[in-house]
């Protein structure tokens, strides 16, 4: 493997001014379980990695009127955070279900989101929720809707001298319910064939559905909302009619490709089966508000 | 160039020169010659290379060296106690056979050395959970099982 310096900045301000400073050369690590993959597969070959792990505060959930998770919170923390998994299930649920144990003791969500693969663990969750990432450089910061955060398969929003900060989490309407679902090849430590995040917000005198959040992960070149599928389930009761609808809406909603994970055909289909089984399965969870 | 990094390898505080891209395990292995910690996949995936950091279990095949700077590493040699008797979890593995070739067992008992040190008590569930980034290809899961599940009964 290619020598590399690696430089451990103890502020962000430091961080941004190495980033500045070495440019194409760097290349920022946070958990590195993607960074040390691809520098070993050779898609990546830097001069110089700049590690995050050593900036006080980016690592802390904080609740200050809207929730922010630090982008080198590691998936462990969160799946293991009694405020996640009260408040924000659905995401607890996707990171949790991320590698192993030893990928998510040091896995962050900024390295899973800066990745941007399209079959990202806690994108479908995220984008359900409405989050919003939370960018820094030298010029400032600025906040960018987790939907426009990802632009293609591998390719994110940030300019070349930006750090993702966090995540900024709005709470969801009271009465929300929803689920993950994740299909893999095998049961644990493998990518996702299709991912699923259900939210939906459900009058709890009549049942009627007032507000719905569907996104698919692994059936697009990037992590998207199932908008057409929403506009279906919104304003009506979710009986097996409306559910079934739902789910041959949301196969038409994406555009997967054939990998080795799977055909497009399968994905297309998969997807449209686990809509409606999030949707069936956030329904039995009724009584839990989100 | 080469840089200093200090941290507590199975108890003890040391000091050592490193080339800064290496990992962990290239560290432990070639450095250190401490082998008991094995290189399989060298890309997260089998848990071969399972090491213990601040009491958590991590992939040192993946794990910067750099970030070991002021840590505190438990290796497959830091289990048994000064008078070369074995761990608990060690002697579970062995009376239960859990133990063929022994390539993935180093990661498998620090695997369990971390729940175990967390929960006592797992559940069978639990167990599969903290184990699924383990692969072992030739004892079986079930043995392996059994011998975390031991490890705590009668106490
Ligand atoms: C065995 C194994 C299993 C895996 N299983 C899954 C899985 O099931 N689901 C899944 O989604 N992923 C999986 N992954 C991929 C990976 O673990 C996740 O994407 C993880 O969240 C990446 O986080 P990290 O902190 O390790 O990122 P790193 O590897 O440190 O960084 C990833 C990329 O993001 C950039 N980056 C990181 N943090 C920031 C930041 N704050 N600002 C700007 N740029 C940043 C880095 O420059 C790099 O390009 C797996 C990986 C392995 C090795
Ligand atoms: S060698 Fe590290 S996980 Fe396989
Ligand atoms: S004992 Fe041989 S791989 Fe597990």
């Amino acid at each position: 493997m290619k020598k590399f310096d690696y430089l451990k900045p103890n502020t962000l301000e430091e961080a941004l001014s190495l980033l500045n400073q070495y440019g194409d050369r760097a290349k920022m690590i946070a958990g590195g379980t993607d960074a040390i993959v691809m520098n070993r597969q050779k898609k990546i070959s830097p001069d110089v990695f700049i590690s995050l792990r050593g900036i006080p505060g980016l690592d802390q959930i904080e609740f200050n009127g809207i929730f922010k998770i630090g982008a080198l919170v590691t998936h462990r923390t969160i799946e293991q955070s009694e405020l996640i998994r009260k408040r924000f299930p659905i995401l607890a649920g996707a990171s949790s279900v991320l590698g192993s144990v030893q990928v998510r003791n040091v896995a962050t969500i900024g390295g899973n989101l800066c990745t941007a693969s399209p079959s990202a663990e806690t994108s479908p969750s995220l984008l359900v929720y409405e989050a919003e990432a939370h960018l820094v450089s030298q010029n400032g910061e600025r906040r960018l809707s987790l939907e426009s955060f990802f632009v293609g398969p591998g390719e994110n929003a940030l300019d070349k001298k930006e750090i993702l900060k966090g995540i900024l989490l709005p709470s969801p309407p009271p009465n929300s319910v929803g689920a993950y679902l994740k299909l893999g090849r095998r049961k644990s430590v493998d990518l996702s064939v299709v991912n699923v995040a259900v939210l939906l917000t459900l009058d709890p005198k009549t049942g009627i559905c007032e507000r719905a959040r569907i996104a698919l992960g692994a059936v697009a070149p990037t992590p998207l909302r199932a908008k057409e599928t929403e506009k279906i389930l919104e304003g009506n009761l979710l009986d097996d009619g409306i559910i079934r609808k739902a789910g041959d809406c949301a196969k038409q909603e994406c555009s997967p490709i054939t990998d080795i994970r799977g055909s497009a055909e399968y994905r297309r289909e998969m997807a449209g089966v686990l809509v409606e089984k999030g949707i069936r399965q956030s329904l039995v969870n009724h009584s839990r508000i989100v | 160039m080469k840089q200093t990094i200090r941290f507590k390898l199975n108890g003890d505080p040391i000091q050592i020169e490193v080339e800064p891209h290496l990992t962990l395990l290239e560290v432990l292995r070639n450095e250190l010659e401490l082998t008991g910690t094995k290189e399989g996949c060298g890309m997260g995936e089998c848990g071969a290379c399972t090491v213990l950091i601040n009491g958590r279990a991590v992939n040192s095949c993946l794990f910067p060296i750099m970030e070991t700077d002021g840590k505190n590493v438990i290796t497959i040699e830091g289990l048994a106690d000064v008078d070369g008797n074995l761990h608990p979890i060690q002697r579970s593995f062995i009376e239960n056979g859990a133990v063929q070739c022994g390539f993935c067992t180093s990661g498998m008992i620090l695997s369990a050395k971390a729940l175990l040190d967390e929960n006592p008590k797992p559940t069978e569930e639990e167990i599969r959970t903290a184990i699924s980034g383990n692969l072992c290809r030739c004892t079986g899961y079930l043995q392996i099982i059994e011998a975390i599940k031991e490890v705590n009964k009668n106490s």
